[in-house]
């Protein structure tokens, strides 16, 4: 039976550890692990109810086993069992195993919540503490929606022990950062800023975490930390190493508050209140000249923790970044412990630098250490703190340092760490680009880039260096030059021979004067390289030498033999075949004056952000390069599809007027799902059964401002659209194409509109086009679109497909030209709360002015000039005609380019209007 | 904040693994091994920070760490903490001037045979990935009660509960057993006067 021993019970969890480790092999291991788990699983099921003992026993052993990587999969409600012992070791193991074992989602949540409700509840501390620690390691919703009142009233209650408060502070972190919804401060939060004159430090350390939290998203509510920060802090900081007894820590006085405050303060502007900020600049310079006292200790926890507070010192001051005195004093200081010798030191000293070269006060003291950093990336044993300098040489960087640093770099990157290389050679590309004084010196750079770690070096890289030299004539002729030098090492890069064949290719003939570098030399040359490249690279070769059949006439009967050789009219590989194929043929029937016209030089590339840094940025975090250019090229992509009018095979007879009134009851538009993956559907695939799309509301919102174009578009059939509005009435014409090589049978089309439209040609012949024409009446006004539904025969399968058609209110706009004054009188008629309908959105599209305006044109409205008094902003007017009524519609948007945001007002008549413009509009943008 | 919080040895076997931020169990298996695999190929001497491994979330990330004998105690923070705060909580203030205080001396064994001590220990410190008290010897002071009280259990608490358990381990089927053949024994020797 357990012998209880001197506190340490459970003599069975160390015999089954001593097992373990005496295990010879990894399977006599898990063979005695699956044993325990077998024993353990066992006695949890078996009749005897365990006692509280065996219960933690087991428990242990299985976290035990855990920690050794195996998976458990059981033992969770035993656990749970141990949290209502009223035994401390026992109630302890189980919240231990609950932290360690127990995920947000579990369903044993509810139990928990409750062990822990009592814990809570019990005022005893110890107890408390526990049910603590155990929210603030799950830190689960549930735990959060079931705790989150309670634990600021435990927090700031008067009569709660400081170890509690502690606790609950963190705890109270915990479940703000999980569910910052339910987390409302209100009231407390005033109680809490004060917990920072707290008596006792534990306390102070522990709240402070959260205040800093808590300031970092509600700036403005908490702002009175700031100076009981500074006050705080200036007593630490004034006090003699002993006043603080157990917070010093070798003869430094509560280092790690004081770096918590320090920090806390990063969360704020430099204080208004002069006295505060001079109560903050005295600290700070108290701390400086600290550390040029002699060390009270030569323990290097004495020195750690007098730095920590140091650095966090520098960064407040480069934070405020408005001291010009202590800025330089800062910079002096890390410039000592660039040379010093503990390792640690160097390290930050490079990363707090890096921040410093980017203040204006600060980055010429910083550039006067570049011999100390550039020794640093040379002679460095660490690679953390060779990147750091290597960093720091980045951050540095200025026109008068370029060079000096671009060459460090270029020649450091020779014995760089493979983990670093590729972003070096990002680095020096970009510094070479944007200090480049003489496009030379960038394209030597660059090819030296290439010769040392072309592997390294991306597609961007060599892209970029093209279209620089493209665009750039002064260079062209010095670029030919040196990559032709460049080709002539025996060994070259490829990407290197891919930059020489562009150029060549491009610029080969200025420098064709010269007999050592003839076309057949240039040519012969490039050949040279062929045979030893991936495919992509021998493509741009081949290209490169149809230039050449431009650019040198006397070559071309060689070139013409080296295409018509086998290996390339007969390669294995497509693209080099067809280019083989096309550039033989291209060349021996084309005139001079149409090979000069399909060879000519490339035109200059637009200038835009350098690819490169895009690059940077991406490697250096995702989320950094915006996701809507991508979507606007598509969105491109889509409207040039456009132009679907290819003028009228068969036209219908005009329709009576389709009623819209009957729209709201008929379709069920809200239901179906709007997705663009939904044009993507492939008919083919189902075959035999009929294939419902609905519409894609993608192409369906183009339409919003725009009345002519492709509405619908699958591999089968083209829907295109012109319509004409006039007040209430207007007109649409529906042209349906084919655009298989077979007949489309049984073609009908049904809007579902109140419209007895003539039906359309049953047969639609391959690759035909037929017409519908619906006339459209407005009753009144309205919210979902009309549909239309369309059936047909393809092969033999039935084809059925249901489309939103872009009928819109704002389709019977009439615009109404008003003066600055009118508006504003208007603006203010229509000041009920439920006329106005308002939404800020973020941007989904460019924000260019000429885009915006032809968009609110294209709604229908007048778009006023002169009226707002921002002449950022965009006003119109407009009038909506409806049978029955008109609607008079004023509208507002305000964008807000640097945020990247919109906000929209609406101002209706009729209040539906108000909100169906505004979420069309909304979609806009 | 303090993301995770690592021990292990050598050879790369944890000893003490503790995460503030939820993963799968695999993913934590691989972030130690990650975590071992980029701090164990360091020489001693080199500087005791470095950028976090791709599992736990690449350079936002510093791995803060010191070696000691056969173990490697590993910080993994975010931006928001002092590295050398945290080189000195891991020293000191913390965490193994605490363990060798609790454990006298501690070494890897002790962190092998006590896990739930050193989870106590290290929760005194560090609560849901921020710092909860630096003080040593208020650590001490929580770890010494906690102690006091289990030992408490164990001795006169625990008493009616080792008396228990000694009541069910007398063997008693046989107690009853026992008893009848007594009686039969009493009984039997009767009868025959009776003839």
């Amino acid at each position: 039976m357990p012998a209880v021993s001197k506190g340490d019970g459970m003599r069975g969890l160390a015999v089954f550890i001593s097992d373990i480790r005496n295990c010879k092999s990894k399977e006599a291991e898990i063979k005695r692990i699956n044993k325990e788990l077998a024993n353990i699983r066992s006695k949890f099921k078996g009749d005897k109810a365990l006692d509280g003992y065996s219960k933690k026993k087991y428990v242990c052993k299985l976290l035990f086993i855990f920690l050794l990587g195996h998976d458990i999969d059981f033992g969770h409600m035993e656990a749970v069992n141990l949290l209502s012992s009223n035994k401390y070791t026992e109630k302890q193991i189980g919240y231990l195993f609950i932290s360690v074992l127990v995920n947000s989602n579990s369903e044993l949540i509810r139990l928990i919540n409750n062990a822990i409700k009592n814990d809570l509840s019990s005022r005893n501390p110890t107890f408390m503490c526990l049910a603590l620690h155990c929210i603030a390691n799950v830190g689960s919703r549930e735990m959060a929606e079931a705790f989150a009142s309670e634990i600021p009233r435990i927090l700031v209650a008067g009569d709660t022990m400081d170890s509690v408060k502690q606790s609950a502070a963190l705890c109270l972190l915990r479940l703000y950062k999980t569910s910052p919804d339910l987390v409302l401060m209100g009231e407390w939060t005033s109680r809490v800023v004060h917990l920072l004159n707290d008596q006792h430090m534990g306390v102070v350390t522990a709240a402070i975490s959260l205040i800093t939290c808590l300031s970092q998203k509600n700036p403005d509510e908490f702002k009175t930390c700031v100076s009981l920060a500074v006050s705080r802090l200036s007593r630490i900081v004034s006090s003699a190493s002993t006043d603080l007894q157990d917070y010093t820590y070798y003869f430094v006085p509560a280092p790690w508050l004081s770096c918590k405050l320090l920090r806390l303060l990063q969360c704020y502007p430099p204080p208004e209140d002069g006295a505060v900020k001079g109560r903050l600049v005295e600290c700070l310079e108290t701390i400086l000249n600290k550390a040029q006292e002699p060390p009270k200790s030569k323990k290097v926890q004495h020195s750690n923790a007098k730095n920590a507070i140091l650095f966090e010192a520098i960064s407040l001051i480069i934070h405020y970044d408005s001291e010009p005195n202590l800025l330089v004093r800062a910079c002096n200081q890390l410039g000592q412990f660039l040379q010093h010798r503990e390792t640690n030191l160097r390290y930050l000293a490079l990363e707090s630098m890096c921040t410093l070269a980017s203040s204006e006060f600060s980055h010429e003291a910083v550039k006067t250490h570049i011999e100390t950093v550039i020794n640093a990336l040379k002679t460095e044993r660490d690679v953390s703190v060779r990147q750091r300098a290597a960093d720091l040489l980045y951050a540095m960087c200025d026109r008068s340092n370029a060079k000096q640093i671009v060459a460090e770099m270029l020649s450091y990157l020779e014995t760089a760490d493979y983990s670093i290389r590729e972003e070096m050679v990002l680095k020096v590309a970009i510094l070479a680009e944007k200090y480049a004084v003489d496009y030379s010196w960038y394209v030597d750079t660059i090819l030296n880039l290439i010769r040392i770690a072309g592997d390294y070096v991306s597609e961007e890289v060599w892209y970029r260096v093209i279209q620089i030299v493209i665009n750039r004539d002064d260079v062209q002729g010095y670029a030919a030059k040196t990559v032709f030098e460049a080709l002539q090492a025996p060994a070259c890069h490829e990407n290197m021979v891919k930059v020489g064949g562009y150029i060549l290719g491009e610029f080969g003939n200025l420098i064709a004067g010269d007999p050592r570098s003839s076309p057949l030399v240039q040519f012969n040359l490039l050949h040279s390289k062929f045979h030893l490249c991936s495919v992509p690279t021998r493509a741009l070769l081949l290209s490169a030498y149809i230039k050449f059949i431009n650019l040198f006439p006397e070559t071309k009967a060689t070139i013409q033999e080296v295409l018509r050789c086998d290996s390339q009219i007969r390669n294995s590989d497509v693209e080099l075949q067809q280019r083989a194929v096309e550039y033989l043929k291209l060349s021996s029937i084309a005139s001079t004056d149409v090979l000069a016209t399909v060879l000519e030089e490339m035109p200059p590339f637009p200038e835009r952000e350098s690819s490169i840094l895009a690059k940077l940025k991406k490697k250096k975090g995702p989320g950094a390069v915006s996701v809507t250019e991508l979507e606007d090229s598509k969105r491109e992509g889509g409207e040039l599809n456009g132009g679907g009018d290819r003028g009228p095979d068969t036209a219908s007879t005009p329709s009576p007027s389709a009623d819209l009134l009957g729209i709201r009851s008929a379709a069920p538009v809200g239901a179906a799902p709007a997705s663009a993956g939904s044009l993507l559907v492939d008919v083919f695939s189902e075959a035999g059964t009929t294939t419902t799309l609905p519409s894609s509301s993608l192409f369906w919102l183009l339409f919003v401002c725009k009345n002519n174009g492709v509405l619908f578009e699958n591999q089968l059939l083209q829907i295109g659209i012109k319509s004409e509005y006039r007040q209430n009435l207007g007109r649409m014409y529906l042209f349906y194409g084919n655009k298989t090589s077979v007949q489309f049978a049984s073609f009908t089309t049904t809007p579902q509109l109140n419209v007895q439209t003539k039906p359309v040609e049953p047969l639609v012949e391959g690759g035909a086009q037929i017409q519908q024409v619906l006339n459209i009446e407005c009753l009144t006004d309205f919210s979902d679109a009309p549909l239309l539904n369309i059936k047909f025969r393809y092969g033999g399968a039935l084809q059925n497909l249901t489309l939103k058609l872009p009928v819109t209110i704002n389709k019977f706009f009439q615009p109404t030209e008003m003066t600055s004054s009118d508006f504003f009188q208007r603006w203010k008629q229509l000041s009920q709360p439920q006329q106005e309908a308002q939404k800020i959105f973020k941007a989904n599209h460019s924000m260019d002015t000429e885009v915006l305006k032809a968009k609110l044109l294209g709604l229908g409205t007048a778009l006023l000039d002169n009226v707002d008094p921002n002449p950022e902003n965009y006003v119109c007017a407009g009038v909506i005609q409806t049978k029955g009524q008109q609607v008079g519609c004023l509208l507002r948007l305000e964008p807000n380019a640097q945020a990247q945001m919109y906000r929209l007002t609406l101002r209706c008549s009729k209040d539906s209007v108000s909100r169906r413009l505004c979420e069309l509009l909304a979609e806009q943008f | 904040m303090i993301k995770a919080i690592l021990i292990f040895n050598n050879h790369g076997k944890p000893r003490l693994s503790k995460f503030y931020e939820h993963y799968n169990e695999d993913t934590e298996q691989q972030i130690i091994r990650e975590t071992f695999h980029l701090v164990s190929k360091r020489d001693e001497n080199v500087c005791n920070f470095l950028e976090g491994g791709m599992l736990i979330g690449g350079s936002d990330y510093k791995l803060i760490y010191r070696h000691y004998a056969t173990l490697y105690f590993v910080f993994c923070v975010d931006s928001s903490e002092s590295e050398l705060g945290i080189l000195d909580l891991i020293q000191v203030k913390v965490f193994v001037e605490t363990l060798d205080k609790c454990f006298e001396n501690v070494c890897e064994l002790d962190l092998i045979f006590h896990v739930d001590k050193v989870h106590n220990i290290l929760a005194e410190m560090v609560m849901g990935g921020m710092v909860l008290e630096t003080n040593m010897n208020e650590i001490i002071t929580q770890v010494d009660a906690q102690n006091k009280m289990e030992k408490s259990e164990a001795g006169i608490a625990g008493a009616p509960a080792r008396a228990v358990s000694a009541v069910k381990n007398m063997n008693l089927p046989e107690m009853p057993r026992n008893i009848n053949i007594g009686d039969i024994s009493i009984k039997v020797p009767n009868l025959p006067s009776f003839k």
